[in-house]
């Protein structure tokens, strides 16, 4: 018990405790997203020409150059990790900062894809949606949702990138409370690994 | 307190997440590719064999599952068994009926 003479004036720390939480939680976004995955693939093999015509209206460049900056992001991330578990808070802000650039540019990208697609009059709703093909109004109606519904983690995360940069900042997040910088990461990269399954899905599925 | 800390800090090394990356970039290359110059079957299969690769790679390395407690590791096979016995369920039903 010398362990909890030590810490008796902190918090209580339980760092397999935490990480087992901050794990089911992902478990839970999995399941989450799987769930559209599953409503995706049931769509696709039922309409699947409709799937790859519509396929084609979206930009494979966009959607890889996001996948290299999400990419790269994971990398910036863990490079964070490490650098603060290395005691240097410095070089982890740098990481996360470069992290936090990353996940604006995805966000910026998506912008620019979105909006042609709403000039084109081709958003949830539209009548020229509404016009199309099922399958195809149902490709697109899934990318909005499923792009969309990432594209609200990558803001969430973009918040608390922010918020624990503050606290590196101001000395809360250490080396030796690095577990909340260790989870938001974990939480970055379950965010690319749903991308990682979308690319495929949407951009290059023509 | 040594007990307390062996689970946080084991840093991986850069060099091995720098290499991971990589990989990443060249298997994301590769996909690209087989879609692109062979749009259809090969393109699909070249997708469905690549993006697995590439998700075991970030949850191995990235996500440190490699250098947690097996636990961690059967939690995943759990949810992921869910999800995909709910998937094969359900194309199983709309497939066949």
């Amino acid at each position: 018990m010398n362990t909890h003479a030590q810490h008796a004036d902190h918090v209580h720390h339980d760092p397999v405790g935490a990480k087992t939480g901050m794990w089911l939680f992902l478990f839970t976004e999995l399941l989450l997203f799987g769930g559209l995955f599953i409503i995706y693939a049931v769509y696709r093999s039922q309409y699947t020409s409709d799937f790859h015509h519509a396929a084609g209206d979206l930009n494979v460049w966009m959607g890889v150059t996001n996948t290299v900056v999400l990419l790269t992001s994971s990398l910036t991330m863990v490079l964070a990790v490490g650098a603060l578990q290395r005691r240097n808070g410095g070089l982890a802000q740098f990481y996360l900062t470069s992290t936090m650039f990353l996940a604006g540019t995805f966000l910026l990208i998506k912008l620019f894809e979105w909006s042609a697609k709403f000039s084109h009059h081709l958003y949830p709703g539209s009548e020229h949606l509404n016009s199309l093909p099922n399958g195809e109004g149902l490709f697109f109606n899934l990318y909005f949702m499923m792009t969309g519904l990432h594209g609200i983690h990558v803001i969430i995360g973009l918040v608390v990138m922010a918020v624990v940069n503050n606290r590196i900042q101001n000395g809360t997040v250490t080396a030796d409370n690095q577990g909340i910088l260790e989870y938001t990461g974990l939480y970055w990269h379950l965010v690319d690994l749903v991308w990682i399954f979308l690319l495929p899905l949407f951009y290059l599925t023509n | 307190m040594e007990h307390a800390n062996a689970v946080e800090h084991h840093p991986v090394p850069d060099r091995t997440q720098l290499n991971v990356f990589v990989w990443l970039i060249v298997l994301t290359a590769i996909t690209v590719t087989g879609s692109v110059l062979y749009p259809g079957r090969i393109g699909t299969s070249v997708a469905v064999i690549v993006t697995p690769i590439k998700a075991t790679l970030i949850l191995m390395y990235f996500m440190h599952l490699k250098y947690e407690r097996p636990v961690f590791v059967v939690m995943f096979f759990v949810a992921i068994g869910i999800l995909a016995t709910v998937l094969g369920l359900t194309l199983v039903d709309y497939l066949y009926r």
